[in-house]
């Protein structure tokens, strides 16, 4: 072979620059990534990092004189990874995790559906000995792990509806804020709900580095870039546990309510409801379960009566108008009506007890004169210095919502209700303008009627007689965080609109009312109190038992308010209760001598009694 | 013995030392790819590394082993060995096991071999003794004709084995037949075909096409009036014009031929589709690792795209992003510039054969690793689609690591010779 001329070799020039132009190319685009790009160094970075949420432990709640009673309880999460999972002995894991493997086969599914490389629930809150147990097992079952949580406990089973519970965030909570995130606790009724941003603390951040299979390998940056939980603050009631549970078992087969306030500064003492449940039962796994049951039962459990239910107040409302008649003049201590059997006025009748007639204002209180006060509103509502009847009411209905009825207090609990006060305009709508006035509307005299209230309205009356002539709003939380730092929402002093002056009268019908009136049961030995019943009538059946106190007469410590559905006279039922409530918050224990009374009001079962029998 | 000597001395030690800096390389970067705590030795054997290292030692023995054999063997035996490498495509088509779709490899006990990879060096031979034995000139049809039946028939049963990646590979010998006299038109031509192709895919609908194809009607309208207006050229011109209408319309028809995976990859590509975390999502981590590198990388073993298995295929077709993230600019500019070094070596080797046997073989060498040289670092670094073909010597795989360094001895093989032959 012989050289020859090689009419292509220029070509081999194309073919240098061929070679050439593809390493510039290649050289081009490296400095593009690796120099003059930043975004792909942060894209490595959230590659490899994980954030893991440290949950802060939520704030604990203590009452009043610092017992705990909500805390939290270590439990543990069982997490699955999907692609980790190996082959196993299924039907082992099952009986170790306590679930069918039907159950098993369908979580399965649902992680896998979730994420295969990342971890989902498998199984929430299993107890510290539990998981003691499984995780022993654990290691024969890769994909598996643990991590810890906490559980709302309560020791003593008491205020379930004041404290309320906690349950997963959904939809809305999420999209409303973005603090949570899918799986997040919060709040959902009760202080829990209503304290939720002081209570749930901050949420920390652990950056930890993880491989693609989510394996953790340490932390990020020696954790220089974690974000440190921070607690939930505690909460300090104004609660008092003792009472609180002390009202829960005199209330036990009885429907209705007990609101006890510290007259002094509007703070909550006890705050019952009954039917009611066990806290513990709406926590944790059995939450749902639990819901349901209580949901359907037709004693309606979840109704928090104190704060929700609207009654008629009956009696007890006397008060309010022998206070605004007093005040507007119409009404003095020795103005005397006689009762003859009641009201009667055209035809129209309200009917009254046998008692002694003429009474004066105090008398009247201590009888629960129906009478009496027919006469004491039809004077308020003809008073001269206003135009008409009409006008008259306005001004009566001003001072009624002053005292705090009809209105909310914004008290420190989710849905708070305002019972009711007629204005004007309902009853020109019923009657027509000019055409109604005190005798049409003359219920009102005595609580009946369109006037609807909540225990805790009741309980605020009591506690503002017994400030004579305020209060401040009824609130659950005294501190918020440290046992010192005050709740600000609740110092404002609210005036009725009464003189105090106006106050000792009405305070010594009450006294009267316990000392030698109609309420009898609730006298204490060495402690006056001041009260005064209530027998409510309503479509339901049995009159509704009432009773507002508060005592001692002089620097009270506790106003209350009973109300107890169906059980018939105030005296009978609401004022026994209420003078034990009064006896065992300020003695600390019931005298030997009302045993008997206590044992009574402990055992009575009221929850049958739904026909009135005459 | 003198004659050994005088072999030994003949030695391109340039081919050779690039040769052995990607092998070693490759294997540090394998290391750093699959590097596992529990098992860090880097000589572990039940480690890709370890498995790595004892195909390094292999392929230096084959080697050595064709240094010594007489290189008038391979002119002699080209269609030979050519024919045998046809057979056994042929064998594995039949009798293959099936591996991540492709039915290409053949396993003996625990070992897997790839067939296919070497048909690559037994093409390129059998090209070299057609062209160069008998001095022929790819400019007429029939050369161009026996040229493309020695190039298509092993790219076809490679296709046939499902194994698109290694079939397209021998596109490369192109460059062969370029220097060995095919138009030079053919780049233009293929060009064009690559960018139409591109566009039909882009503009999905028949409208936007049929207003495609209008616009090159009309610009070969402006050409036929430059051109001396008679009916050769009008024929011309239409004969073109309805070539490119009948292709841009297979074009969708073609593509729809294509597996899923690749049509998805080619859509990632031409941005017709943002899928990061399917399709896309190999591309978008190994521009993460490589991007994240820097200047000077994260260090070795400090990766942590690579280390904690972001990105998938790392130490065989995405070996190249390891260099980048842990190794930076400097390690991948040195990559490259390896490689274009050892392209342009081989040339300038090839070109200054004396025999156009060993000419023709050395083109064949260079097209084949610069065409996987191209495809491999161009799809690491997101500008050209996903096909899985290895990066030359610096991959991990046995098969691979072996045809490449039998293809590339045996022209060094060839060069040393030069002195002795004639």
């Amino acid at each position: 072979m012989i050289m020859r001329r090689d009419t292509y070799a220029d070509r081999k020039y194309i073919i240098y620059g061929f070679f050439i132009v593809v390493g510039i190319l290649f050289l081009i685009r490296l400095a593009y990534l690796q120099l003059f790009n930043d975004s792909f160094k942060l894209a490595a970075d959230n590659n490899t990092r994980r954030d893991i949420t440290i949950y802060p432990p939520r704030g604990l709640v203590f009452d009043r004189n610092d017992e705990l009673i909500v805390y939290n309880e270590a439990v543990f999460d069982l997490m699955v990874i999907p692609n980790q999972l190996k082959p196993m002995d299924t039907l082992a894991f099952c009986k170790i995790v306590g679930i069918s493997y039907e159950n098993f086969v369908k979580r399965i599914k649902k992680a896998k559906k979730y994420s295969w490389r990342k971890a989902s629930f498998f199984e929430k809150q299993i107890s510290k000995e539990q998981t003691a147990y499984i995780q022993e097992k654990l290691y024969n079952y890769p994909g598996f792990y643990v991590q810890p949580n906490t559980l709302r406990k309560y020791p003593h089973p008491i205020a379930a509806h004041i404290l309320g519970y906690i349950g997963e965030v959904n939809q809305k909570n999420l999209e409303q804020d973005s603090y949570y995130s899918q799986g997040d606790y919060m709040g959902k009724s009760g202080l829990e709900r209503f304290y939720e941003k002081d209570l749930r603390g901050n949420k920390g951040v652990q950056k930890l580095m993880v491989d693609v299979y989510n394996r953790e390998k340490g932390p990020f940056h020696e954790g220089k870039y974690d974000v440190a939980a921070q607690k939930g603050k505690n909460l300090y009631l104004g609660l008092d546990w003792i009472i609180q549970e002390y009202g829960e078992k005199l209330m036990v087969n009885k429907k209705g309510a007990i609101v006890a306030i510290d007259p002094k500064t509007g703070e909550i003492l006890a705050m019952v409801t009954s039917t009611n449940y066990d806290p513990n039962l709406l926590t944790g796994r059995v939450r749902s379960k639990n819901y349901r049951i209580l949901l359907k039962d037709t004693l309606k459990p979840l109704l928090n009566r104190a704060l929700i239910s609207s009654y008629p107040p009956g009696s007890t409302f006397k008060l309010i108008n022998a206070l605004i008649g007093l005040q507007e003049g119409v009404l003095h201590n020795g103005s005397r009506y006689a009762c003859h059997n009641g009201f009667s006025f055209r035809g129209l009748h309200v009917g009254c007890h046998s008692h002694r007639s003429p009474l004066n204002l105090e008398e009247s209180i201590q009888h629960s004169c129906n009478a009496y006060y027919c006469e004491v509103y039809r004077s308020i509502l003809g008073n001269k210095n206003y135009a008409n009847s009409e006008e008259g009411f306005r001004k009566w209905r001003e001072y009624v919502t002053k005292m705090g009825f009809g209105v909310k207090y914004g008290i420190d609990l989710p849905s708070e209700k305002r019972g009711n006060i007629p204005k004007p305009e309902y009853y020109d709508k019923y009657y027509g303008k000019g055409h109604w006035n005190a005798i049409t509307t003359i219920s009102l005299s005595i609580g009946q009627g369109e006037i609807l209230a909540t225990p805790l309205q009741m309980a605020n009356q009591a506690a503002f007689i017994a400030n004579r002539g305020y209060y401040i709003a009824p609130h659950l939380v005294r501190a918020i965080g440290r046992p010192d730092s005050l709740n600000p929402r609740f110092t404002e002093k609210h005036y009725v609109g009464v003189d105090e002056k106006y106050f000792d009268i009405i305070v010594e019908g009450m006294s009267k009312v316990v000392s030698n009136g109609t309420a009898r049961l609730a006298r204490i030995d060495s402690v006056e109190v001041c009260g005064k019943t209530g027998t409510a009538q309503n479509p339901h059946g049995e009159n509704h038992s009432v009773f507002i106190a508060f005592a001692p007469r002089n620097n009270p410590k506790i106003a209350i308010a009973v109300f107890i559905e169906n059980s018939g006279y105030g005296g009978t039922w609401a004022a026994p209760i209420s003078s034990l409530m009064i006896e065992k918050y300020l003695k600390g224990y019931i005298s030997p001598k009302r045993s008997w009374l206590e044992k009574r009001m402990l055992e009575g079962n009221l929850l049958n009694v739904k026909k009135k029998d005459k | 013995m003198r004659e050994r000597r005088g072999v030994f001395h003949g030695i391109d030690w340039v081919m050779i030392v690039i040769y052995l800096l990607l092998v070693f390389m490759g294997w540090i970067n394998i290391y750093a790819a699959v590097y596992d705590q529990d098992h860090a030795s880097i000589f572990d054997l039940s480690q890709r590394y370890g498995k790595q290292l004892m195909w390094i030692v292999a392929s230096l023995l084959l080697g050595f082993v064709i240094i010594l054999i007489d290189p008038k063997f391979f002119n002699q035996f080209a269609f030979l060995i050519y024919g045998i490498s046809l057979l056994t495509l042929l064998f594995v088509l039949g009798f293959g096991k099936e591996v991540a779709g492709s039915k290409s490899w053949f396993q003996i006990g625990s070992f897997a071999i790839q067939p296919a990879e070497f048909v690559k060096f037994s093409t390129a031979l059998a090209l070299a003794h057609y062209l160069g034995n008998l001095g022929i000139k790819v400019d007429n049809l029939k050369a161009t004709f026996y040229s493309a039946l020695i190039i298509l028939t092993p790219a076809a049963l490679i296709l046939l084995q499902n194994d698109t990646g290694s079939a397209l590979v021998y596109v490369a010998f192109i460059f062969v037949l370029y220097r060995q006299g095919l138009s030079g038109n053919i780049f233009i031509i293929g060009f064009v075909f690559a960018a139409l192709a591109i566009l039909s895919l882009l503009l999905e609908s028949a409208q936007a096409k049929l207003i495609m194809l209008a616009l090159i009607f009309l610009m070969l309208g402006v050409a036929y009036l430059a051109m001396k207006h008679n009916i050769k050229n009008l024929i011309k011109l239409i004969g073109i014009f309805i070539i490119i209408s009948a292709y841009v319309f297979s074009v969708d028809f073609a593509f729809s031929k294509l597996q899923p995976h690749q049509q998805v990859r080619i859509k990632v590509l031409l941005n017709m589709k943002d899928d990061p975390r399917g399709a896309g999502y190999n591309v978008n981590q190994s521009k993460i690792a490589i991007g994240s590198g820097g200047i000077t990388g994260k260090g070795f073993l400090k990766g942590t795209q690579t280390k904690f298995n972001f990105v998938p295929e790392q130490s065989t077709d995405f070996i190249f992003c390891t260099v980048g993230e842990e190794w930076g600019f400097l390690g991948t500019s040195t990559v490259v510039g390896l490689f274009v070094v050892l392209l342009l070596r081989i040339v300038y080797v090839a070109e200054r054969q004396r025999s156009h046997f060993s000419k023709i073989y050395g083109y064949g060498v260079a097209s084949i690793l610069f065409f996987h040289f191209t495809i491999n670092v161009g799809m690491v670094l997101g500008i050209l689609p996903v096909i899985g073909i290895p990066l030359p010597f610096f991959s991990y795989g046995g098969s691979s690591l072996w045809a490449f360094t039998i293809l590339l001895f045996i022209f060094i093989r060839q060069d040393a010779e030069r002195m002795q032959l004639l």
